[in-house]
């Protein structure tokens, strides 16, 4: 097997994986009707997306294992996202900037992607990168919105772009896996996505009328594993019932 | 870049067009341009359909249906889902776009115009019931991954807006 293939594709799906979990987990309960179905619609886009990354990774892996196995029946630390994905959802403010700031990565990176020599992997980024535009669009509006409100939704939005602010460096570090990657020319070197990154980011937010945070203190570890604490919350739910009913189908 | 050039056999294509897009019954899969390929080989049908949306939960449906549809014509058939060529609005048959406007849906605008009218706000999108222009978007994100919500100014119903993708 590919091993250092195998983990680049989950180093991307779980990502992908992660947010559309957070996001769905807020059926029912956004801000108003169209906000909770447009949250619910970003996270059906990127279970798609995850679903075609895990077939892949299933036929890379090329045991028995299938695309829901992967998704389902790993460890916690088995899986490669980054730590922005799976911070909570404090109030609709860090909902939102966690899905900006994920958002104008992923688009970066798609963009890259698509020009990869594996077939499949720029097949699966031509199709999604449609898809993350509009991501794109309806998380930046709501930076705008939020940041050039009310005093209230200004000071939350500052406070959630703050906070999650410490989460992106981690965006731009390359894994061993990465590494393998670029030299075939199938991965993307996302350390050169930096600048493009904060830049867009850093316009967006001086056009909502917010701060760029000047921190330099970062965290990272998603990569390789090493998860906040949310992350265990977030597998007892998602892996609720394949815990509980192995094998079960629906 | 893949060629987005569709290879249908003729003796196929009465067949797939009675298939359905499940979620919007009056359109056909044919229509929709969601089927890319279909011939014969070895008396085997096969087909290969690509998905309008990465997460849209119709395509395993859709498979099942053309599978159903086939058998019912004497064929069996394999139906593959393919990702490249990505599935874009201007593969919809103006055939299509009727059907949609019949139904309900306005139908996609031109790259551009789509931009002038979710980013912008600029009053583009025709309202299906009373042929207003004179509508507003409510949400960029709708019933469903492919659709967004409007409202017309004019009539006052609500209704679905199926977005550009290129
Ligand atoms: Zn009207």
């Amino acid at each position: 097997m590919k091993e250092n293939l195998y983990k680049y594709i989950l180093g991307i799906a779980d990502n992908s994986l992660i947010l559309g979990q957070r996001m769905g987990a807020l059926t029912g309960h956004g801000p108003s009707l169209e906000t909770d179905i447009a949250c619910t619609n970003i996270s059906l886009d990127l279970f798609g997306q995850v679903r075609s990354y895990y077939q892949y990774a299933a036929k890379i892996a090329g045991d028995k294992r299938t695309e829901d196995d992967i998704a389902m029946l790993r460890q916690e630390r088995e899986y490669l996202n980054v730590l922005l994905v799976e911070q909570p959802d404090t109030d609709f403010a860090y909902t939102m900037a966690r899905q900006f700031l994920f958002d104008v990565y992923h688009f970066l990176f798609l963009t890259e992607l698509q020009k990869s020599t594996d077939l499949t992997l720029s097949a699966i980024a031509n199709k999604s990168i449609k898809e993350v535009s509009y991501h794109q669009r309806f998380s930046s509006d709501w930076i705008k919105r939020l940041g050039d409100g009310t005093e209230e939704s200004h000071k939350r939005m500052q406070t959630a772009i703050n906070d999650l602010w410490t989460y992106t460096d981690e965006l731009f570090h390359q894994t061993d896996a990465d590494k393998a990657m670029i030299s075939e020319g199938i991965g993307v070197d996302v350390s050169k996505l930096k600048e493009a990154y904060y830049k867009k980011v850093s316009d967006i937010l001086e056009e909502s009328t917010l701060e760029v945070p000047e921190s330099k203190y970062f965290q990272k570890g998603g990569k390789q594993g090493i998860h906040t604490e949310h992350m265990g919350y977030i597998l007892a739910e998602l892996q609720y019932m394949q815990r509980a009913y192995p094998n079960m189908e629906w | 870049m893949i060629e987005a050039e569709q290879n249908i056999d003729v003796k196929l294509i009465a067949i797939l067009e009675k298939v359905s897009d499940p979620e919007i019954p009056v359109l056909s899969i044919m229509d929709m341009g969601v089927v890319r390929s279909a011939f014969i080989e070895n008396g085997v049908v096969k087909v290969q359909i690509t998905p309008t949306y990465s997460g849209c939960p119709a395509m395993d449906v859709i498979g099942d249906d053309i599978k159903a549809a086939l058998k019912l014509a004497g064929f069996e058939s394999e139906v593959e889902l393919i990702l490249a060529p990505a599935w874009t609005t201007d593969w919809i048959t103006p055939r299509g776009r009727k059907a949609l406007e019949d139904y309900g849906i306005a139908a996609p605008l031109g790259e551009e115009a789509d931009k002038d009218v979710l980013l912008h706000g600029k009053r583009l999108v025709k309202c299906p019931q009373c042929g207003s222009t004179n509508t507003k978007m409510i949400s960029q994100f709708g019933s469903t991954a492919c659709k967004a919500q409007f409202q017309c100014n004019d009539c006052q119903e609500p209704f679905d807006y199926f977005k550009c993708l290129k």
